[in-house]
């Protein structure tokens, strides 16, 4: 261990890294979502009053009734919120200035999580439409949707 | 899922992987600091509670009996005796040693609280509670601020240590 | 139901980093001022509850460690939770209810400094669709914060003027982290961090640890010439996912709110946990409190933000004021997760 510079001087310190090499259970409904983003389609479910929630979760965040009614949705929509990144962190996605959003799909009643390569703030509005980009090669994984791009 | 094509009749995702890194400058404290500077000079420091007059090693800078801070430094032995121990015959992922091997909590001569060592230099079943060892450190150009700085512990050939001198332990 | 009082707190010193001690030799000095300052021995701690997250330090079971500084041998009635330690109040709190005891002692910690905060809590997010893309506390709090600006009803000089009014309380703070004089025009001419939030709007990250001491009926007025009540006590939670949940409109803490009984009466003043400047806007809204209650008198969070201690700090720092007579009734709220996603009311009054 190393001499730290703290106040008192007499304390060590030590580079410490932590790596978790976790591999997670889909279940059916998550698992049919990225098994939609491998293939190249956007897979949802639908509520008991007919509202569509992307990504799909097994259960009604309302209700909590258990869902099981795949559907497929667009692959473009709107920005429902967003936030721009002037200085990306080393673990985000893109190593240039971009948006964060919620992006609600076409077909969907909710909003997705992602990141609108955009190029400059000044063409993020909330409300804007974007489009999905996939990517190159795709496994099955969130990061098979490379980003979403604005539209037209 | 039959209403989708894009998943009729082909391999579904059943896991993900979701690995992450996360990196630290971890701190060691007072008391845990003083005690590894003292091994690079071949020393054990504990610390004394001046509410029991316990002597725990290695140190956190805090009684656990009386939940109040240690601050008095205590050289203590670097031989004790063993009381407990295991065989790990078990592998796993980043074991440094070969198995079987022998892990024991060993209360060394001035201490309160057993510390943890490996048992080397003898035959793993002769290990047992009363043992005398000593601890076997590194060559003096190898050491540094780490525990590693003791190899293992090695029986002593003393006699056993009696059980009321570590009964406490057990 | 028993009365049940906060009757002492004590907190740290909070810092940027204190690389001086480790999370147990940070947590000893709170510990010990918390039950010496009324004279407590702790054998009369029936119960114990900590929050604190081994993430943050990134050392394993940390939370046994810190038993150690407590004096927890031979074994106490302990237990912790993995969330501010205002959620170890309420557990402690509930036992107090049931009668088996009259004193229990809650605590809560964090070193964050070993770290990198905005990563580190990715890991509590979605691990299929969030934790993967990493986005940092920053990031999701602006996707709010952008979300509150398009209703039109809040402001980003509203914000710097929050930053202003916290770092300014904050200088009778001795504890307080960042404090000072901080000219709202001239904060608000600040690049954005991530738009549309500045670093004004953000907390500082803290190294901290803070400790209170709970009785009830007439061991809290043993204990205390004016015991801090509590009155009401509730927590609830949002959907975990962004998409599903109305974040503008915080319906977990309206809810904790309402439950907790905080428009029964007069508020004299409130300490909000709202890390973020927007997140007053939204505290202050869903808990129905007027222009006339004073917010964060103690700085709030925006002065001092230890994780998992920050929530418990606001329960404390309104005690103190309930104890030393400045004000009758007070509510505090504690904050986890995302955008606000669990949040907790305490109603304090005096007598």
């Amino acid at each position: 261990m190393a001499n730290t510079n703290s106040s008192d001087g007499e304390v060590l310190s030590a580079p410490l890294t932590i790596e978790y090499p976790f591999r997670r259970s889909t279940g059916p409904i998550l698992g049919a979502f990225f098994t939609g983003l491998r293939e190249g389609v956007v897979v949802g479910v639908k509520r008991s009053d007919g509202s569509v929630l992307v990504p799909p979760s097994e259960y009604d965040p309302d209700t909590a009734e258990a869902l099981d009614d795949l559907v497929e949705v667009g692959q473009a929509g709107k920005v429902t919120t967003w936030a721009w990144v002037v200085k990306p962190r080393e673990k985000h996605p893109l190593d240039r200035p971009f948006a964060w959003a919620l992006i609600q799909l076409d077909g969907a009643d909710t909003a997705m999580l992602h990141i609108v390569d955009a190029g400059s703030k000044d063409r993020m509005k909330t409300g804007m439409r974007v489009a999905l980009q996939w990517a190159d090669e795709r496994v099955g994984h969130i990061n098979d949707i490379k980003c979403f791009v604005p539209e037209g | 899922m039959a209403k989708i094509q894009a998943l009729e009749g082909v391999e579904p995702v059943t896991m993900i992987d979701a690995p992450a890194r996360l990196d630290y400058t971890f701190t060691a404290g007072r008391a845990t600091s003083r005690f590894l500077k003292g091994l690079e000079k071949k020393k054990l420091l504990g610390e004394r509670s001046a509410a029991t007059g316990k002597v725990y090693i290695p140190p956190r800078g805090a009684d656990p009996v009386a939940g109040v801070p240690t601050d008095e430094q205590v050289e203590v032995a670097d031989c004790g005796t063993v009381t407990s121990f295991c065989v790990v015959n078990v592998k796993f992922y980043g074991q440094a040693m070969e198995c079987p091997y022998v892990c024991a909590l060993v209360l060394l001569d001035g201490a309160d609280v057993a510390m943890f060592g490996l048992i080397q230099e003898m035959p793993y079943e002769d290990v047992h509670p009363g043992l005398r060892v000593e601890a076997v450190w590194v060559d003096d150009n190898e050491l540094s601020t780490t525990l590693e700085n003791i190899k293992y512990f090695r029986p002593t050939g003393q006699e056993d240590a009696p059980l009321e001198t570590y009964k406490e332990h057990v | 139901m028993r009365d049940v009082a906060v009757v002492s707190f004590a907190q740290s010193e909070h810092a940027r980093a204190l690389p001086g001690v480790n999370e147990v030799e940070m947590l000893m000095p709170v510990i010990g001022q918390v039950r010496d300052q009324i004279g407590l021995d702790k054998s009369r701690v029936g119960f114990t509850c900590s929050g604190s997250t081994d993430y943050l330090a990134g050392q394993a079971f940390s939370f046994v460690m810190t038993l150690d500084g407590i004096g927890a041998w031979p074994p106490i009635s302990e237990s912790h939770v993995e969330m501010d330690a205002a959620w170890a109040l309420y557990e402690a709190w509930v036992k107090l209810q049931m009668g088996e005891i009259d004193v229990a002692m809650v605590y809560g910690y964090s070193k964050t400094s070993p770290g990198d905060l905005p990563d580190v809590l990715t890991r509590q997010l979605d691990p299929y669709c969030y934790a993967p893309l990493w986005p940092d506390s920053v990031s999701l709090a602006a996707l709010q914060a952008q979300a509150l600006l398009d209703t039109g009803s809040t402001s980003e000089r509203e914000w710097a003027e929050i930053a202003s009014r916290s770092r300014a309380s904050a200088k009778n703070n001795p504890n307080a982290q960042l404090k000072g004089d901080f000219d709202p025009d001239v904060i608000l001419a600040d690049e954005y961090l991530v738009a549309p939030l500045r670093k004004h709007d953000c907390p500082p990250i803290t190294d901290g640890a803070a400790a209170i001491i709970l009785a009830a009926d007439d061991t809290a007025r043993e204990l205390s010439k004016r015991p801090a009540w509590i009155r009401g006590l509730e927590h609830r939670i949002d959907a975990q996912s962004l998409g599903v949940r109305d974040l503008v409109n915080v319906k977990s803490l309206q809810l904790a709110g309402s439950a907790a009984g905080v428009s029964t009466g007069k508020i004299d003043f409130a300490e909000l946990h709202a890390p973020f400047t927007y997140q007053e806007v939204l505290a202050k809204r869903a808990l129905g409190l007027g222009a006339d209650v004073q917010i964060n008198p103690s700085g709030g969070a925006l002065a001092a933000n230890p994780m998992m201690a920050a929530g418990l700090v606001r329960i404390g720092e309104a005690a103190d004021r309930i104890m030393a007579g400045e004000g009758d009734r007070a509510v505090a709220t504690a904050t986890q997760g995302a955008c606000m996603q669990q949040n907790l009311v305490c109603v304090l009054e005096g007598e």
